[in-house]
């Protein structure tokens, strides 16, 4: 499989621009930055069908009505399309608020950290065949740790704030964050003991040549849901959504930032909404195959980088909507009931799975 | 090239070690120590160690740093950013420095060092693997037990009576 660094630095060094490291700096800030539009265009996008989703489950007004330039507010889907652009303007003319007792320093930091490992994390996730930022050996491994460094944000965030709201979201966020982390590495580390390989594109590969994950055996599937559930308390979405909890902490960690900065949380918690249901249709729905290859049927002119990115994007789309689906329909769990879900339910079914697809492995 | 970055990547290693021990701010040297800790995994990574960087900035970014953190934040009060650390008992911490350093020089002195242009391995997690399922089975399996202890002792101590 190709990066598109790996690309790029081919038509610089083709181009014959002088040395390499000024394309393998040209090729970097290009990748950053588009990676940076993608992120910032997704949460927009995001935001919009969330609203959009919301009023359709809830029959809410404000999101429907709002037209612009001669597309008229209704019931259907671009109704509320000028909402996005007064969002967006919103966001960004606010007045920025540091508190005066808050840590100055540390609070317009912590943003920075919690974007830094959405950003991070994007570099590794394929999102076709042969395009990702940079193409590593342990992909897998390498999104989990890149994903963990966003905690030390949310930490940050809440306790530079000298808010106790903001303080206890940021100790509810991240212990539910931390723990929330090990039944996604479980249900991921099966897939990696069936393929041998921490690489996408060869667990994609894999899928091509046999099945795809989530009909692959009883266990994939447990590790599935697993995988799913864990991926929406990841991202601290409802039913998960006790660190934010508007009815009881305000907006938790985020409650004492406006503007750019919150904008910024925003960005990176849709970012982190997309990593999620990218890497699970990666891993479970055959990535960038096409759903007629459950089937075995080969069409070739479905297969191919651009469909690949078509495929992969309609996987995630309808992820993003499930998470958004739980979000207008379920209530909210309790702090305890949280942990003991994570501890006492979802963990012991991913450590049993491991243990019995190995012996699936051992006698299929 | 590869050597400006690996310049850039040790001085900020560097600098915010030296911020972590010369900051009287509690909370700020956490903070330097993140970027400490992330700067060794960069240093992994010139090593061609790409797994230990990873595991480098999972088990100590992500794990390690958020007790720290948790730690300086609820030894305090919560609403106070004043939280001062004073640097006392030079004597003993310099002593103690010393000494693990002459620890750390003396390996460094003895071990044989692989030299000559790195070898670029494919991918280090299967040969990491089947070191650790073969040759150290024994010191992997005594860590675990280890951790295993501490983790049922922290739980034990925990509990309310």
């Amino acid at each position: 499989m190709n990066s598109v660094i790996d690309s790029m630095m081919k038509i610089f060094g083709s181009l014959g621009t002088g040395n390499s490291a000024l394309g393998l700096v040209l090729a970097v800030v290009i990748a950053g930055l588009v990676v940076f539009t993608i992120m910032a265009v997704m949460a927009i996008v995001a935001v919009y069908f969330e609203r959009k989703v919301s009023a359709f489950m809830q029959d809410r007004i404000g999101p429907m009505e709002v037209g612009i330039f001669g597309f008229k507010g209704g019931k259907q889907f671009w109704g509320g399309i000028g909402q996005t652009l007064a969002d967006t303007v919103k966001l960004l003319v606010k007045e920025d608020i540091l508190p005066k007792e808050a840590d100055k320093k540390l609070m317009i930091m912590a943003p920075f950290i919690i974007f830094i490992a959405s950003f991070l994390t994007f570099i590794g996730v394929p999102l076709s065949d042969g395009l990702v930022v940079s193409d590593f050996n342990i992909g897998v491994f390498y999104i989990m740790a890149a994903g963990s460094i966003g905690v030390i944000g949310i930490i940050l965030a809440g306790w530079s704030s000298n808010n106790k709201w903001s303080l206890y979201g940021a100790l509810r966020s991240a212990a539910q964050i931390i723990s929330y982390e090990i039944p996604i590495g479980l249900s991921l580390m099966l897939v990696v003991i069936v393929v041998g390989s921490l690489n996408f594109g060869d667990i994609v590969a894999w899928q091509a040549d046999h099945r795809w994950f989530f009909i692959h055996s009883p266990f994939a599937f447990i590790a599935f849901i697993i995988y799913v559930i864990a991926g929406v308390a990841e991202t601290n979405r409802t039913p998960f959504d006790i660190p934010e909890a508007e009815s009881e902490l305000v907006a938790g960690w985020m409650t004492e930032y406006s503007g750019f900065r919150w904008s910024i949380f925003f960005m990176s918690e849709y970012a982190n909404v997309l990593i999620i249901s990218i890497i699970a249709s990666i891993i479970f729905l055959g990535g960038w195959l096409s759903p007629l290859a459950i089937f075995g049927v080969h069409v070739s002119w479905l297969e191919g980088p651009l469909w690949g990115l078509f495929w992969i994007f309609s996987k995630a789309v309808f992820f993003v909507f499930v998470m958004m689906w739980f979000r207008w329909t379920f209530p909210r769990l309790r702090v305890d009931q949280l942990m003991y879900f994570c501890w006492k339910v979802l963990i012991p079914f991913a450590l049993a799975n491991l243990i019995f697809i190995s012996v699936w492995e051992l006698i299929f | 090239m590869a050597e400006v970055a690996f310049i850039i990547i040790a001085a900020i290693t560097l600098a915010s070690a030296f911020f972590v021990v010369f900051s009287s701010n509690l909370m700020y040297s956490g903070v330097a120590l993140f970027f400490t800790l992330f700067g060794v995994a960069g240093l992994y990574v010139f090593l061609y160690a790409d797994f230990l960087a990873a595991t480098q900035i999972m088990v100590y970014v992500g794990g390690i740093m958020v007790l720290i953190l948790f730690g300086i934040m609820l030894t305090n009060k919560i609403a106070s950013t004043d939280l001062r650390q004073a640097n006392r008992g030079r004597f003993m911490a310099g002593l103690s420095a010393f000494i693990l350093f002459l620890l750390i020089s003396a390996i460094a002195v003895t071990t044989q060092w692989h030299t000559g242009s790195p070898q670029f391995l494919d991918t280090t997690v299967a040969k990491l693997g089947m070191m650790i399922l073969y040759q150290y089975l024994l010191p992997f399996e005594v860590a675990s037990i280890l951790l295993l202890a501490a983790l049922i002792g922290a739980a034990l101590l925990s509990r309310k009576k």
